[in-house]
């Protein structure tokens, strides 16, 4: 006898999640070529970066006093610069979404604008902001703080290319939960801030975990800003990426393994969003 | 009172007054679009009135002039819970967890929080679902737990948007059966279109229409003596008005209609209303000679299911027939028929 359920688990694939009885929609053959070529234009490159690696002498390379050195400061400052992005990102996207002020479209816009300006630009920008002659940084010098090419000019350059990222996520994760949870809590008795914590951030969770992976991974990788407006000294500015730009020229393998520590780096970081599946 | 609300919407069209006496049930009956959520909005602390004032148990929730603001509590603040017709359980949260949530919210400790949840849970009689997520629950189990949510908070006021409304009908009744018991003692507005939620879990009826409450009354009452053609439609009523002939009402279209008056000695010319119910008309092709009935004539408009029955619509009146009948005499729209119901099953009275 056959049994007939509604189970949507029943004849479901466990591994791509769809239905193999469904026939997929209209898609043409055409389209598959032109799809694999910008496969391969991604992945190809990454292999023949493999391909270059000095595997006898690999972990030599990337255990360097150097290389260390920018390793441990890369991922500090990333660190750094996500908890930045989330402390100032996760208001500025609640008020963004949820907001009702005068002139909300263009600070949405503004916010935007690293997410599309070239990071050297955005350098420039840090440094009349908080250089030594710049807006703030005048004022700044006088009470003895100077940021410009610290590690703190490192953490302000990689937040500032970062945050959008974080912003965009978690904005568009609180515009698709919607606000009749909050609603609902709020007829409980529960106050505003109740409702953030214990409502309005864990419907959001999975899109707030992807904009942060999102903004640890740009912070990570972040170039133009920090050699603009950081500089490139040794153990307190110079990151990964531009111990890889240097060693370009001086020692290319040792270039090489940093740029692939750096993919490993990116890898792991997306499997961690992307492979959490569909779950709700 | 205590609860009163005045209030003006201009941008909804909605201008209300109503009021609750503690530990009554209120229901607004009206049509979608009628204004009734406006009416729960104004209440829950989610819509501002332009004009008017709100008052909960002797506290201003809400006072508007021209659209100033002149008082104001935050929805949070009002003790006013909602509940609408999706139950709107927070997802993340076990059975247990959300019903916990307004204690909780409220500042009690967890311990008595989980104790007033598992009080609910049982009282709603799904206390072995505490555990499960809203996920893994069927939609009248769900609402049943949105509404033991909703008491956990303990509100003044508890307003409920369409609770029925979507969910399969045969899980209406045992959400009815359990508002029934748990609403006894609470304070409630409930918004539905639904006769039967009226007569089985309100007090008493006001009919919005227009964003206007334009009736008022017991339940039984109103619904029985329905004065406006709407409260009338929705009552599932047939609603004939005229003046009074001294034995029947004389219609507009000339027929008179008989019934059982309630207030026989009124002057003549004096405006009444005829009322009977959809289920005591026949409809037949041709006039039925010699019966001491009431006639209407009128061309069938439209044929929908109600329950066991076809509910058949003509211009002015709706009779439930069987689907046999429906066959036989072939009652498509278009067909022109004679409607009969007996003076017995009229009632007449004053408008």
């Amino acid at each position: 006898m056959t049994t007939w359920t509604s189970t949507p688990a029943l004849g479901t694939s466990r591994r791509t999640g769809r239905d193999p009885a469904v026939v997929p929609g209209g898609l043409p053959r055409w389209a598959f070529v032109p799809a694999a070529l910008g496969g391969l234009f991604v992945v190809l490159p990454l292999v023949a970066m493999g391909t270059r690696v000095d595997w006898t002498n690999y972990w030599g390379l990337i255990t360097s006093e150097s290389a260390r050195a920018a390793l441990a400061l890369s991922l500090q400052t990333a660190a750094t610069s996500t908890v930045v992005c989330l402390v100032l990102g996760i208001p500025l996207a609640l008020v963004l979404a949820r907001g009702r002020l005068p002139g909300q479209s263009l600070l949405r816009s503004l916010v935007l604008v690293p997410l599309v300006l070239p990071p050297v630009v955005g350098g420039v920008a840090l440094l009349s902001t908080f250089g030594r002659r710049g807006l703030l940084g005048e004022s700044m010098e006088v009470l003895g703080l100077q940021i410009a090419f610290s590690t703190t000019a490192v953490v302000l350059a990689q937040s500032f290319v970062a945050l959008p990222f974080l912003v965009v996520s978690l904005e568009g994760a609180l515009r698709t939960a919607g606000e009749r949870y909050e609603v609902v809590a709020a007829g409980l008795g529960a106050g505003p801030t109740t409702v953030l914590r214990r409502v309005t951030l864990p419907l959001v969770w999975p899109g707030l975990l992807s904009g942060t992976v999102l903004s640890f991974a740009r912070a990570l990788g972040e170039f133009g800003a920090t050699i603009t407006f950081a500089g490139s000294l040794q153990g307190v500015t110079r990151t990964l990426p531009l111990e890889v730009y240097l060693q370009r020229e001086s020692d290319p393998d040792a270039a090489v393994a940093l740029s692939l520590l750096l993919v490993a780096v990116a890898v792991v970081v997306i499997a961690a969003t992307h492979h959490r599946g569909p779950s709700r | 009172m205590t609860f009163e609300l005045t209030a003006t919407v201009p941008s909804r069209g909605v201008d209300v007054r109503l009021d609750v006496a503690a530990g009554r049930t209120l229901a607004l009956l009206g049509p979608n679009g009628a204004g009734k959520s406006t009416a729960l909005g104004l209440a829950a602390g989610t819509l501002r009135p332009h004009d008017g004032d709100i008052t909960l148990d002797g506290r201003t929730l809400a006072r508007a002039r021209g659209g100033r603001r002149t008082a104001w509590v935050a929805a949070h603040r009002r003790r006013v819970a909602l509940l609408a017709q999706d139950p709107m359980l927070f997802p993340h949260l076990s059975v247990r967890d959300n019903v916990a949530f307004g204690p909780r919210a409220q500042g009690r400790s967890r311990r008595a929080a989980a104790t007033a949840a598992k009080g609910w849970l049982d009282a709603t009689g799904l206390g072995d679902l505490a555990d499960r997520r809203p996920a893994a629950l069927s939609g009248g189990q769900a609402q049943r737990i949105a509404i033991a949510r909703a008491l956990a908070a303990r509100p003044r006021l508890l307003l409920l948007d369409e609770p029925m409304a979507a969910l399969d009908v045969d899980v209406t009744p045992q959400l009815r059966q359990t508002l029934q018991h748990l609403l006894a003692e609470q304070t409630t507005v409930l918004a539905t279109h639904d006769v039967l939620d009226a007569l089985l879990l309100a007090d008493e009826v006001a009919v919005v229409d227009g964003g206007r409450v334009v009736e008022r009354g017991p339940t039984a009452e109103v619904l029985s003596r329905p004065r406006s053609a709407f409260a009338a439609s929705i009552a599932g009523l047939n609603l004939l008005t005229g003046t009074w002939t001294g034995d029947g009402v004389a219609t507009a279209t000339g027929e008179v209609v008989h019934g059982h008056a309630t207030h026989p000695e009124v002057p003549l010319g004096t405006a009444m209303t005829a009322v009977f119910r959809p289920a005591a008309v026949a409809l037949h092709l041709a006039d039925p000679h010699g019966s001491p009935r009431n006639t209407f004539r009128g061309t069938v408009r439209t044929v929908e299911p109600r329950g066991d029955l076809l509910r058949v619509r003509t211009e002015r009146l709706a009779a439930d027939v069987t689907p046999q009948a429906v066959a036989e005499l072939s009652l498509v729209p278009g067909r022109s028929v004679v409607a009969t119901v007996k003076a017995a099953e009229v009632d007449v009275y004053r408008r």
